[in-house]
């Protein structure tokens, strides 16, 4: 055993780009203590080699492994991380692997997987960490060669000799290497020296996903494991009188009927599991159970009545009277009003969990994006040491955000302590289509004043949506909070905006409703986005001013102007022509910017349809220019979705829609051509997953105003109804 | 529970299950090949494609016992080793984000490109618009098919 090593923990501290990322408790290596059991779809092996920091190991034939504590949902963490850690190690990508870590705070921090964040948080670390690894290794060679550490380079997994030219593997210098105490003081390269980062090479995840063996949560499978599906409450918090199983337990295979409840923020929603041999047989013993439930205590929501909440929400919002003021002195004036519905995750994995709880440990396995906060929740709520705690991800059939959250794994945890076995949890489409946590509604009220000249002199926003988080039983959401003037955020709008523009002001109310919500990719820039470049748009035709020029005139920064210049380059803005259906929109969140330009034509049939997106992203310091395309042209057919496809509405306080049959997706003949760019600077990282997908909603309005006078105001919205 | 013989991949299974079983759940769970994946249960999303004597069928829809003497090919019986050209393509083109879907994805062009050696983008609709992807990889997809189409000439 090694005894703790303070550099170890100052290495790590220091690890961070100055103020870009969370600052975090110390990581300390798991010094002597056996390697946690990974899932590890790559090599099906446990760690192979000798761990040289908290995250990787290298083996005697030099092949290093990455511990990747960050979850693999489709964003490309398997691909950006060992990029990262190749540069500044100074190996071939194809000689690092990647598994999947499980939930380990104190070894490899904290794990969750939201806000756009594997690159942008993670860079300064993995950098560091490859570096720091790499000269170790250096100074082992010139321990070994008895030289001055000057003389010798790394490269390639050698470390050479440039005066002899003697060469050493990292293999063959891993163990000694090992022993030496890390150095926090190490040069990263330059950027211009980069000769893996900033390269589209190709993601190690997919050729596991072209032949079926990736495992995702659903495929993960225990010895003895029992399966259970839950029949739970469509009214989300309606509680449990009873139920007859009488004819459950007849279905040959079932063994154990019983009530469940799952911990949604701080309320519980309750069901009945049933528990059998097969997948199958809980399914049919499922069909004929009956569950009486309570009469429910609180009004049930409809969707018409929650509209006419945000409504009559946005009335009470109280202004700031210095704005009013400004306002009121200004030369034309314009309000706005947008409203956007609830959405489904509806990841094409639907959810599920596998639980193996004992007397003194838990286990967890399945798609996962929050390992840390599973682990931490479970528990306190099962009073069980966290180090006992074990969870371990799998790959992840899409999360998007739902799967970031604790709920559906406690649930799992909860059958397998009470029967005793490892069991899975699986939920019908149905299921994870109607549960929620939804992305919430929300309607907007915006107002505009422009001065003489058209330039925008003040601007108001005002929200109505349901808070996330907030618990409508045990914390209403209270009064509406007053319009604050230049000051808070519209998470969405671009920031330099609150320079460009003098008098700006923000208000919200929420709405009380015992629909679970929580966020979706994007989260509030995914309507916000679609309220103020819808609004920027009416402001600027209001001018009389180009739309790109009119938002270039309100953003004082280079860097914005850069990426509006690009834009104009990329449509050939200047020689469209007036009214040919091109709209543009920019949104930021997470601190990655995205603007798009959509194009809109008239069928043979006289109906308009989208003939091409163009899609830019800002996000500074980059790692895999192919992944950001991917995620882009991924973000921008999910915000196609949302914008003209589906919703989510409700009747009888339950989710309308089932499953895709009144849920439709986007689908292959749907998609126009897209095209995405990105901005080349030298700004900070940013995220990528989800600054993609707010302007699309704005863009393709402010197109469609362009072809055809008509304004959006409202999503969704079918392309069929554009007359 | 009555007994069903199934050839899958090449190679005979006999699995005892109920006869509406759907041969998703009787591939996944009884014989335990996993590439094949539940999304929706009614036929809707397609992750769930296999072959029947080469046609695409939904599995989650098809009861076991309609299987009958139809040889039933997976994701795992295309290639031992990801050479099948749809299977190339698919990793040239960079087409799975989470890869989920992929599987079904695969299957539905694999038989596509077997009744239609160069599809156009009208025929790429109508043979993929069966298969929902939640991270929107269509575009790929679309150029993926185009790619495999291109190695066999």
């Amino acid at each position: 055993m090694e005894p703790k090593d303070i550099s170890r923990r100052n290495f790590l501290h220091q690890a961070a780009w100055s103020g870009a990322v969370l600052t975090l408790a110390a990581y300390m290596p798991s010094y002597g203590q056996t390697l946690p059991e990974i899932i590890n779809p790559v090599t099906n092996g446990a760690l192979p080699g000798t761990e040289l920091l908290s995250w990787i190991s290298i083996s005697r034939a030099g092949k290093v492994t990455l511990m990747c504590n960050r979850s693999e949902m489709g964003q490309g963490t398997f691909q950006a991380l060992p990029q990262m850690l190749a540069e500044e190690l100074e190996v071939a990508l194809d000689d690092v692997q990647i598994v999947f870590a499980p939930a380990n705070p104190e070894k490899y921090g904290p794990q969750p997987q939201e806000g756009s964040f594997s690159v942008r948080g993670w860079a300064p670390r993995l950098l560091r960490t490859g570096a720091c690894a790499r000269e170790m290794l250096i100074d082992a060679a010139a321990t070994e060669w008895n030289v001055p550490k000057t003389e010798c380079y790394a490269e390639n997994g050698l470390v050479i000799n440039r005066v002899s030219q003697k060469k050493l593997s990292y293999g063959a210098l891993i163990e000694k290497a090992a022993k030496l105490k890390p150095s926090a003081d190490v040069a990263l390269k330059k950027r211009a020296d980069y000769k893996i980062i900033g390269k589209p090479a190709p993601r190690k995840d997919i050729p596991l996903k072209t032949n079926g063996s990736a495992v995702f949560g659903l495929d993960k499978k225990l010895p003895g494991m029992k399966y259970a599906v839950i029949e739970r409450s469509r009214r989300f918090r309606e509680t449990v009188k009873g139920f007859d199983d009488s004819e459950t337990r007849k279905v040959p295979g079932v063994s154990h009927v019983l009530k469940v409840k799952r911990p949604v923020f701080s309320q519980y929603c309750e069901g009945v599991a049933v528990v059998a041999d097969t997948l199958w047989a809980a399914m049919q013993g499922r069909k004929v159970l009956k569950v009486h439930w309570n009469e429910p205590d609180f009004e049930l929501p409809r969707t018409a009545s929650l509209e006419k909440q945000m409504r009559d929400n946005l009335q009470k919002i109280g202004n700031e009277p210095k704005f009013d003021s400004e306002y009121a002195h200004c030369k034309q004036k314009l309000e706005g009003a947008y409203e956007t519905p609830y959405q489904s995750h509806s990841c094409m994995e639907p959810l599920n969990c596998i639980a193996d709880v004992r007397s003194d440990s838990i286990e967890i396995w399945g798609p996962i994006q929050e390992a840390n906060w599973i682990q931490a929740d479970l528990s306190q709520r099962f009073n069980i040491p966290i180090g006992h705690v074990a969870v371990h991800m799998t790959f992840l059939g899409g999360g998007f955000g739902r799967k970031a959250f604790p709920d559906y794994p406690y649930e799992a945890a909860l059958i397998s302590k009470e029967i005793q076995t490892p069991v899975q949890v699986v939920w019908t489409r149905e299921d994870d289509m109607m549960a929620g946590p939804f992305r919430p509604g929300a309607f907007f009220t915006l107002k505009g004043g422009l001065t003489a000249d058209g330039r925008i002199h003040a601007f108001q926003a005002k929200t109505a949506t349901q808070w996330i988080g907030q618990d409508w039983s045990v914390t209403p959401p209270g009064p509406p909070e007053a319009a604050g003037y230049n000051t808070g955020d519209f998470e969405g709008l671009l920031h330099p905006y609150r320079q460009g523009i003098p008098h700006y002001s923000f208000g919200g109310a929420g709405t009380h409703s015992p629909i679970p919500v929580m966020w979706w990719r994007s989260v509030s820039a995914s309507t916000n986005g679609f309220a103020c470049e819808s609004f920027i748009d009416e402001l600027a035709h209001l001018a009389g001013k180009d739309p790109l020029a009119f938002r270039r005139e309100h953003l004082p920064s280079t860097r914005y102007q850069a990426l509006i210049d690009r834009m104009a380059k990329l449509t050939h803005w200047q020689s469209r022509k007036k009214n040919d259906g091109w709209g543009v929109a920019f949104t930021e969140c997470f601190t990655g910017i995205c603007g798009h330009a959509v194009k809109v034509a008239r069928n043979a049939a006289g109906k308009v349809r989208i003939e091409k997106v163009i899609a830019l992203m800002d996000c500074g310091w980059y790692v895999n220019p192919d992944i950001i395309r991917a995620q882009v042209e991924g973000s921008i057919v999910m915000a196609l979705g949302a914008a003209t496809i589906h919703a989510t509405t409700f009747d009888d306080g339950q989710a309308v829609q089932q499953n895709f049959d009144t849920y439709p997706m986007p689908r292959i003949a749907d998609i126009p051509p897209i095209e995405v760019y990105i901005m080349e600077n030298d700004e900070k990282p940013g995220g990528v997953g989800e600054p993609g997908l707010p302007p699309f909603a704005p863009a393709l309005a402010n197109a469609i105003f362009d072809l055809t006078g008509q304004r959006i105001r409202r999503l969704p919205f079918s392309l069929d109804d554009i007359s | 529970m009555p007994s069903y013989k199934l050839s899958v991949n090449g190679k005979v299974y006999t699995v005892e299950a109920d006869a509406q079983m759907p041969l998703l759940w009787v591939i996944r769970d009884l014989i335990g090949l996993t590439g094949t994946k539940y999304g929706c249960g009614i036929a809707q999303c397609g992750a769930c494609t296999v072959h029947l004597s080469g046609a695409p069928v939904r599995s989650c829809s098809f009861p076991v016992s309609a299987v009958g003497e139809q040889p039933v090919t997976t994701i795992e019986g295309l290639s031992e080793d990801n050479s099948h050209p749809v299977q190339r393509a698919w990793i040239a083109e960079q087409v799975p984000q989470c890869g989920y879907c992929q599987s079904g994805q695969i299957m539905s062009a694999v038989a596509l490109l077997a009744g239609n050696a160069n599809p156009d983008d009208e025929a790429i609709n109508g043979a993929m618009n069966g298969n929902i992807c939640r991270c929107g990889t269509y575009p790929r997809i679309r150029k993926a098919i185009k790619t495999a189409a291109s190695y066999s000439h």
